[in-house]
């Protein structure tokens, strides 16, 4: 096997160290995400290092591909610095209000308009969405295997690649001998590398292609929300508060109560 | 209408020295405050991160960035550490008379390795008779054959004892009023580093002594014009020093704002985070304000050095406000800290501690003062 080249999927989402600054919108049932920063999914991070190392060891181009709004092509650049060589941005009014079908479904067309690549590479999930379903999902879309819960990969010459991957008790060895296929990958993979100054100098020549749903050649109907078979019936925020209670009586009689009081909370 | 945002680039270049502030700094700190070493471990790192390379011409193994992404760079990790700004920021103030005055052969011989950190680089110009005054240095030199002998001691010399590179000013022996300025380098003959300065803060900063002891330079050595060293000696410490010291109190500016918000959000007092009293919500107010009026001149001040027009006084603005604003700042901070603000387990302490040095460092709020009203009268 022969890895040429390598898509990497990567979702713009909000900065999760300013997480207390986002909403939920209560008409809605969507984040109202105010002014809080689009950052790289910090997994998807590890998928663009996966990527890169692989690609330096085997000599494969990759490509970043996103699903999102138009801001989202700063995240992009980002990978562009990180060292991607090229990135698209699927980016329509359209695709609006997706799920991980309809976002799993518009990223295969993505990729297949680009051409099919020899590896697909992602996060396990996202930090806003948490579904761990676009990887798998796409690997349908795009008729071909999926591997999740990666922990190692690394180029086993002709012979293909070798993956590793966990298990709740351990982890099982997987040898892919063709492409193409679909890792999502887990932070216990690897360190992602830092962005240097010198990559943001070379990624000035390199530009962030966006495509819309003309571009795909799909239907409005399959995308977005319209082509989403889920949708959100509700959303809460966990309220936190606390709260003091003085427990009277005897030293044993107030070990008593508190271990009853604290069972009682299910904290026991 | 001004624009005043940075441009996309300018924002990546920021994400990504915070990213390496926090993730390769970071984790040192606990270890430079308790030894008061350097950490040879961050050193490296700012060297893998091209930390030393942003305003290196990139045909001499550098980026050719500018001055804007220095303090951005610097902004960015004196927000973590200001010690590490400070080893950074005198880095750039040994490498810019290279840059400046260097003949294209000094320059090809120690800008790729200042670029890659390789050598490392320092100017030594203040003495205990002259900083911000530098003709009260008594350094001096003669010339003896092809060479010239250097004698004399220069102190408070941040780097003194790391550096491999540094730029040397001193004064004719027979002529008073004539300074030179020479590179010197680690392992000449007569030159040694020697007492070690223990300051209040900045601690993984080194700071000292260097001592010259008929100190041999070759005449390749000699930087810029025999007689105009003066000239040299302050295209470091003017600008680029000011400069430099503008984004390590920024970055304590920045630091004390978000301790004091993190501290003040968590803190409840009467049944209430302690930010929604007023008292506390007045010292938010003036740190925030001081740090917007702060990046104002300060980035004004590198906008014009990039474009290469006359910014001294811009900068002497910038370093006078941004140094008195962070020291304001971190009193403000531990204030709102309580008795917290006096335990070294806080951050806090060590803010109070390093904005102290801000305001010696490249000359005095009172020079600062000095060199605005001249430009003023």
């Amino acid at each position: 096997m022969n890895v040429r080249k390598i898509v990497v999927c990567v979702k713009a989402v909000p900065d999760p160290k300013r997480a207390s600054e986002i909403r939920i919108d209560p008409r809605t049932k969507t984040l109202t995400r105010a002014d809080v920063p689009l950052v790289i999914n910090q997994l998807d991070r590890h998928a663009m290092e996966a990527a890169l190392k692989l690609a330096g060891e085997v000599g494969a181009e990759v490509t970043a591909i996103s699903m999102g709004p138009p801001p989202a092509a700063a995240v992009l650049k980002e990978c562009l610095a990180m060292g991607a060589g090229r990135a698209v941005l699927l980016s329509d009014r359209s695709f609006a209000g997706a799920d991980a079908y309809a976002t799993a479904y518009t990223l295969a067309k993505g990729i297949e308009v680009d051409g099919m690549p020899d590896l697909v590479v992602c996060g396990m999930s996202s930090s806003d969405g948490s579904t761990e379903w676009v990887a798998p999902e796409l690997s349908v879309f795009l008729d071909c295997p999926v591997v999740t819960g990666v922990i190692g990969l690394e180029a086993t010459g002709n012979a293909g690649l070798k993956v590793s991957a966990r298990l709740d008790n351990g982890y099982r060895v997987v040898k892919v001998n063709g492409g193409p296929v679909v890792l999502a990958v887990t932070r216990e993979l690897n360190t992602p590398r830092n962005i240097s100054f010198s990559g943001i100098i070379k990624a000035r020549k390199k530009e962030v292609a966006i495509w819309n749903l003309e571009r795909l050649g799909i239907a409005a109907a399959a995308v977005g929300q319209d082509g989403s078979p889920t949708i959100i019936s509700g959303m809460r925020v966990a309220e936190s508060t606390r709260k003091v209670q003085m427990i009277e009586g005897t030293r044993e009689a107030k070990a008593e109560e508190l271990v009853r009081l604290l069972a009682a909370a299910g904290v026991l | 209408m001004i624009d005043f945002t940075f441009t996309e680039e300018q924002d990546l270049f920021r994400k990504a020295a915070r990213e390496f502030a926090e993730t390769m700094v970071a984790p040192r700190i606990q270890e430079m405050e308790e030894s008061g070493e350097v950490s040879l471990d961050v050193v490296k790192a700012l060297g893998e991160a091209e930390m030393m390379a942003i305003t290196i011409p990139e045909e001499f193994g550098g980026l050719g960035l500018g001055y804007t992404a220095r303090l951005i760079a610097l902004e960015e990790v004196g927000r973590v550490s200001c010690a590490v700004a400070m080893m950074l920021q005198v880095f750039a103030l040994g490498i810019e008379p290279i840059v400046k005055f260097g003949n294209n052969e000094q320059k090809k011989k120690y800008l790729p390795g200042l670029a890659t950190g390789e050598r490392l680089a320092t100017v030594g110009v203040t003495e205990p008779t002259g900083g911000s005054d530098p003709t009260g240095g008594r350094t001096v030199y003669k010339k003896d054959g092809d060479d010239y002998i250097i004698n004399g001691r220069k102190c408070f010399i941040t780097n003194s004892h790391i550096a491999d590179t540094i730029t040397v000013l001193a004064k004719d022996d027979e002529d008073p009023k004539a300074f030179s300025t020479f590179i010197v380098e680690k392992g000449m003959a007569g030159f040694k580093p020697a007492h070690e300065e223990h300051k209040v803060g900045m601690k993984g900063c080194n700071t000292g002594w260097l001592i010259f002891e008929d100190c041999r330079v070759p005449k390749d050595n000699l930087l810029g014009v025999e007689g105009k060293g003066l000239r040299v000696a302050m295209s470091a410490i003017g600008d680029v020093g000011r400069g430099g010291m503008v984004g390590c109190s920024l970055g304590v500016l920045t630091a004390c704002l978000e301790e004091a918000l993190k501290f003040a959000n968590e803190r409840v007092l009467y049944g209430k985070p302690i930010i929604k009293l007023p008292a506390i919500q007045d010292k938010i107010a003036m740190m925030k304000l001081d740090l917007e009026a702060g990046r104002l001149l300060g980035y004004r001040a590198s906008a014009l050095q990039d474009q290469g027009a006359r910014c001294d006084t811009e900068f002497a603005m910038a370093k006078y406000y941004t140094a008195e604003a962070a020291q304001r700042a971190a009193k403000m901070a531990a204030d709102i800290h309580g008795g917290y603000g006096c335990m070294n387990e806080y951050a806090i302490t060590r803010y109070l501690r390093d904005s102290f040095v801000l305001g010696p460092s490249a000359g005095t709020s009172d020079v600062m003062k000095v060199i605005i009203a001249r430009s003023a009268m």
